[in-house]
């Protein structure tokens, strides 16, 4: 495995099962009684975010500190950062403090690839930009193997906007890696221009892909992109890219619901669908926990779990 | 003012001969207490003449000056550059094009020809004094906003019309700007893949199609700057086919680089208009090879360390280019068998210098009685690109550390070494 996790497109097939595995190990620990282990004793982790992200930001506080790392929470707001302190800077600092290994989260694609120039632990991407979130594609990934007991040859169907969708781009390029069949679904003004490049399956009809669905991943769409015309009104996407009652009747019986979080109730997604059976919204969030322990785990400890 | 006697070099890559300087012309003989350069195996080029650099001053002398830029310019073996206009204040008037003009000729290391603002503080909605700056002791020919884009059509089209007045040109910098809103890398893989927001070679193109159609519908000169789409190959070359009166020029760094280098995120690696394809690059080639694109111009555009050292997106748009644009058409286009010597003379000082309005004294013949400003070129060595050698007080090239033929030896401004031995005289 690399030093740092910054794109899901960097994982070999070994790589990505040997997190999974590993996250499936640590996530029976939290089942004990105290549920921590002494691995990562002595080691430093900095979350460093430039984004609001309070749930992503505690799972991997909670991941470092079952791990016994020391966590230091670094916020751009009332930091140095917010009177305009460089990356370069901030990352100069960190490793001066000995950091072993920095989560960042960024509102600009590639941070982590420049902040990983500046730093000599490991850099964690807690989504970029526009660009990955290489985390969330393998708590995904987890989470429809745990449920749906494999990986190879499910057909995953990604809804949303896949332009500005960094847990898209990131589900790509693992979902690839771990053989599994990706479509992915959007009017055309949210789909890059280049997506036929990718290593998936488009299509604008969301109706008539899920038949064949086993896993339907629905992103959360931004109100703002109405008002750059990407589409006409919040309801008409919902009328076209939305998951209600009515389509998820299509569905095969098998077939779980996803969304990476925070969900647009009504929007995106309907409220009865997000509280369903099939959705696995509430586990993704605890899978979100052992996944990230296991890439501290490998990044920092070495090794796959005993 | 000495005399010299340039033995063995040969002009325009052709055969060995001997050139004689004399008060700063060529002569047909050596004149008296001639010092003699041995230039065997060198290359004799007219002096090179850029169209377009950012030579910062007045306003960000911390990434460049004058001094600084011209510098670079005789080191890379020019003996004019084009300074545009985009500085602070912008060259919007006759004072500011006189002053960058003056200090220029202070420096005296190479002619700086001032480039003024088409419109008032590159705003886009009123001409600036066009006709106060043709005036001026600077004599500006070519008008362009260049960073920004003339997107007005009624004010491009009255900009166009209104230099002819002068035998002026509008160099545009085509970019449409609704379609760039926070763009970021050429529009493709890349920009997919890395999660930038694309940048459409469409914004280059519809502005080169509306602008040519504009400059035959008033019967003006258009400049096209720094071409970087096969599409806009396409349409300046339809425009030309027509006898419209429509130029080009390329950057060294867009017939050499690609958008697959931006895969690491290093801003060096940003730049405005973006690098694109490699069927791009190969387009942009041929059609300097074809004379479709007139001429190379560097868009030497320096910034200090601390406008690169960021994250990709907020990091400044631009690269340097004066020090190593000989040498990157070198690699891109003698190496490749695509252009001679003589016709690299032909791009990047003949023709350039009649765009710019400067053929009387600059881009002539290395012949007796013609002002002697040259450059000698030794074509052989193959060396790693040094930024740290570089006279320009930025670093932004993105050709460090790559190996790249050939050295500028020596320039000669008007008779006057301006570098001998590859170095700065003074």
């Amino acid at each position: 495995m690399n030093r740092h996790l910054i794109s899901a497109a960097d994982l070999s097939f070994a790589d990505a099962v040997s997190i999974l595995d590993t996250a499936e190990e640590l996530a029976r620990l939290a089942e004990r009684p105290i549920p921590k282990l002494p691995t990562l004793r002595g080691r430093t982790v900095v979350n460093l975010f430039y984004e609001d992200s309070t749930r992503t930001r505690i799972s991997f506080e909670a991941a470092a500190k079952r791990l016994s790392a020391d966590v230091i929470n670094f916020s751009a707001k009332g930091s140095s950062v917010a009177k305009g302190e460089s990356l370069k800077d901030t990352a100069l600092t960190l490793q001066a403090m000995g950091a072993d290994a920095v989560v960042i989260r960024h509102n600009a694609s590639g941070a982590p690839h420049r902040l990983a120039e500046w730093v000599k632990g490991s850099v964690v991407n807690a989504g970029d930009g526009t660009h990955e979130h290489p985390t969330q594609a393998l708590l995904d990934a987890f989470t429809m193997r745990r449920r749906l007991g494999h990986l190879d040859g499910l057909n995953v169907t990604i809804v949303g906007d896949i332009l500005h969708s960094r847990v898209a781009r990131s589900n790509v390029w693992l979902l690839k890696t771990l053989n599994a069949n990706v479509t992915l679904v959007a009017p055309p003004t949210l789909l890059p221009v280049a997506v036929g490049t990718w290593p998936c399956r488009v299509s604008y009809d969301l109706s008539s892909e899920l038949k064949d669905s086993d896993v339907v991943m629905m992103l959360r769409v931004q109100h703002e992109r109405m008002s750059e015309a990407y589409f006409p009104s919040v309801r008409e996407y919902s009328r076209r890219y939305g998951l209600d009652s009515d389509r998820m009747a299509l569905l095969p019986d098998h077939a779980i619901v996803m969304h990476p979080g925070p969900m647009n109730r009504g929007v995106e997604i309907a409220a009865d669908v997000a509280d369903s059976k099939r959705s696995t919204i509430v586990e993704q969030v605890a899978n979100g926990v052992a996944v990230r322990m296991a890439v501290l785990y490998l990044l920092l400890g070495g090794g796959a779990a005993q | 003012m000495s005399n010299w006697t340039i033995k063995g070099a040969r002009v325009l890559g052709g055969e060995q001969a001997d050139l004689y300087v004399t008060d700063g012309r060529f002569a047909p003989a050596a004149g008296p207490g001639s010092r003699v350069i041995d230039a065997g195996g060198l290359i004799a080029l007219p002096g090179l003449v850029d169209l377009h650099a950012h030579l910062r001053e007045p306003g960000r002398e911390d990434a460049e000056t004058v001094e600084s830029g011209t510098a670079a310019a005789a080191l890379g073996g020019y003996t004019v550059v084009h300074a545009m206009a985009n500085t602070d204040p912008v060259a919007d008037t006759a004072g500011v094009v006189e002053q960058v003009w003056r200090l220029g000729r202070e420096a005296g290391r190479c002619d700086v020809q001032p480039v003024g603002a088409v419109t008032a503080g590159l705003k886009g909605t009123q001409l600036a004094e066009l006709g106060a700056m043709a005036e001026s002791a600077a004599r500006v020919r070519i008008f362009s906003d260049d960073g920004q884009c003339v997107s007005d059509a009624t004010l491009m089209r009255r900009a166009l019309e209104y230099v002819k007045a002068f035998d002026g040109v509008i160099a545009q910098h085509a970019q449409e700007p609704r379609l760039t809103m926070g763009a970021q890398l050429n529009e493709g893989e890349m920009s997919a893949r890395l999660g930038l927001a694309g940048w459409p070679a469409v914004a280059e193109e519809a502005i080169i199609a509306r602008d040519c159609l504009l400059a035959a519908h008033v019967g003006a000169a258009l400049h096209i700057c720094h071409v970087s789409s096969a599409g806009s190959v396409e349409i300046i070359r339809w425009a030309k086919s027509k006898g419209w009166r429509v130029t080009a020029e390329v950057t060294p760094h867009h017939l050499l680089l690609t958008d697959e280098l931006a895969a690491g995120y290093d801003p060096v690696y940003k730049v405005n208009p973006p690098l694109r394809t490699k069927r791009d690059v190969e387009a942009l080639r041929e059609a300097l090879a074809d004379g479709t694109i007139d001429c190379v111009a560097t868009d030497h555009a320096p910034h200090p360390a601390e406008a690169k050292e960021t994250e990709w997106s907020i990091a400044a748009f631009g690269m340097t280019g004066l020090e190593t644009a000989l040498r990157v058409v070198h690699e891109a286009m003698v190496t490749t068998g695509l252009l001679d010597w003589a016709q690299v003379a032909d791009r990047m000082a003949v023709r350039p210098a009649a765009i710019g309005r400067l053929s009387g004294s600059h881009g002539r013949p290395l012949t007796a009685g013609e002002l002697a400003s040259l450059v000698l070129y030794d074509p052989a060595p193959v060396t790693a690109v040094d930024p740290s050698a570089h006279a320009s007080r930025s670093r932004n090239t993105p050709f460090a550390g790559m190996k790249l033929p050939g050295q500028v030896i020596a320039t000669f401004l008007r008779g006057t070494p301006t570098v001998l031995e590859g170095r700065l005289c003074r």
